[in-house]
């Protein structure tokens, strides 16, 4: 690195001015930039638009590369595949004889199953989805734990919808652009999510720990009831996510509660599913639409 | 004076060209992490923006004024998903430091150049994080940006080179 050569204007009055208001401007702004900072922690969706607009410009991109890494990252499975034929093939046989097995056996149960609802009236709450999507990309530079979605308000997508894969919860959705929308994962240091363990229904909240791990923690009960191998499941308390959704598996105990990773892995997962969130309002319209339309209820 | 004939002699590089280069290599970096198909569990990627926007004023500190990181700051807000306003500040105020610190240390070496970026890369990211996560505790926080500190302070000579070649580029002569 070379000696700066003019660190000072001179003698210029005009030279000595313009540093001078270049110091005066950089210094408001920072200031000025810090408490926007401030704001926008406290008002997080006052800006969001501005952010969208910016998103709406790198998600073609973020499509394109998706398109041709995903495909590529698909070769080494489609060659391992070759190689593993035969035992593969003998292995698949077996599972598929004893799948069929259990098929029988779980489509008797569910006939009952259906059965017995039908006596007790019961109305399973609409599983279907707004929308579809997939994960397109995320902020992977920052300590926010937020994704892309491919799809936006162009397919009914707003802002506090939860959002699901196949394997369990994935997170809700932040805010939505015209064709892209921003989902705040499980996995993030703010996104609380009110759970139940699957066995039985103690409750408790998940926590993001912003590394892909979430902390779990009882609210009443003093000693640590938690085991290796617990399955969570949200609850449906809060009115946001819907209840019985796979949430995490517990890894390990922990000193006030218990380490959890989530069941579904962003970025493995390839399609998620926008659901409505879980408000009276919206439950209320659920129970009726079977009503009105018999024909497509489950 | 015949434009048309094609570069003279001794002709200095575009304007264009000069004033062009370095503030696209800085969006570009600020841009391209967002542009991978990777949805990450944590904060695994380095701040290219950061690094680029570091490197070049440490390069050439008389290029940009010193307002510079306004307006790329809020660029890179813009894609990395931190709240609005904090690159804003905390580039500005890195870009201050540079300036003061070229007055401070004449004759900076690679030495200097390096330690300075990596303190400034691990004090932006840890109070970007630390803006980010206002209810989280400090250590935890800190915690979850210690990796990135880490592989971005490794990856800054490496990214003062890029800076070297773009510079190349943008001062080539035509």
């Amino acid at each position: 690195m070379v000696r700066p050569a003019h660190r000072r204007p001179g003698q210029s009055r005009k030279a000595q001015y313009s540093l001078f208001a270049a110091y005066v401007v950089a210094v408001t702004g920072a200031v000025a930039g810090l408490l926007l900072a401030i704001l926008s922690v406290v008002d997080p969706v006052g800006f969001a638009q501005l952010r969208i607009a910016s998103q709406e410009v790198a998600a073609p991109v973020a499509r394109a590369s998706r398109s041709v890494i995903g495909s590529i990252s698909g070769i080494d499975d489609s060659v391992s595949a070759y190689v593993r034929a035969g035992s593969q093939n003998r292995r698949l046989r077996k599972e598929l004889a004893e799948t069929r097995r259990q098929l029988v056996a779980t489509s008797s149960l569910q006939e009952e199953n259906r059965q017995l609802k039908g006596l007790l009236a019961l109305q399973e709450t609409d599983k279907a989805a707004v929308a579809n999507g997939y994960l397109l990309t995320s902020t992977s530079t920052s300590s926010k734990r937020i994704a892309l979605l491919s799809i936006g308000r162009n397919l009914g997508v707003t802002a506090g919808q939860p959002v699901r894969g196949a394997d369990g919860l994935i997170g809700r959705v932040l805010s939505s652009g015209p064709s892209v929308s921003q989902v705040l994962l499980l996995t993030d240091v703010d996104n609380i999510v009110p759970v139940r363990r699957a066995r039985d229904g103690l409750p408790a909240l998940a926590n993001g720990r912003g590394n892909g791990d979430l902390d779990v923690r009882t609210l009443n009960i003093a000693n640590n009831p938690f085991k290796p191998g617990d399955i969570l499941v949200t609850s449906g308390t809060g009115g946001l996510y819907p209840p019985n959704i796979p949430v995490a598996i517990v890894v390990r105990r922990q000193n006030d509660g218990a380490l959890a990773r989530p069941l579904a892995d962003p970025a493995k997962v390839d399609a998620v599913s926008v659901l409505r969130p879980y408000t009276p309002d919206n439950i209320e319209a659920q129970r009726a639409r079977p009503a009105a339309t018999p024909g497509d209820a489950p | 004076m015949n434009k048309a004939a094609g570069p003279r002699l001794g002709e200095p590089a575009s304007l264009w060209r000069m004033r062009i280069v370095p503030v696209a290599t800085v969006m570009i970096a600020s841009a391209l992490p967002l542009m991978l198909p990777l949805v990450a569990s944590s904060p695994v990627l380095p701040p290219l923006g950061l690094l680029f926007f570091l490197c070049w004023q440490l390069l050439r500190t008389e290029m940009w004024p010193v307002w510079i990181g306004l307006p790329l700051g809020l660029w890179d807000d813009l894609y990395s998903g931190q709240p609005i306003g904090t690159a804003i500040g905390l580039w500005t105020l890195a870009s201050l430091a540079i300036h003061y610190s070229s007055q401070r240390i004449y004759w900076r070496g690679f030495w200097h150049d390096w330690i300075i970026a990596a303190l400034l890369v691990a004090i932006i990211q840890s109070l970007a994080a630390l803006i980010a996560h206002p209810g989280a505790g400090t250590g935890r926080v800190l915690g979850l940006v210690l990796p990135q500190i880490v592989i971005s302070i490794l990856l800054v000579p490496l990214v003062m080179r890029l800076t070297g070649k773009f510079d190349n580029l943008r001062l080539r002569r035509r």
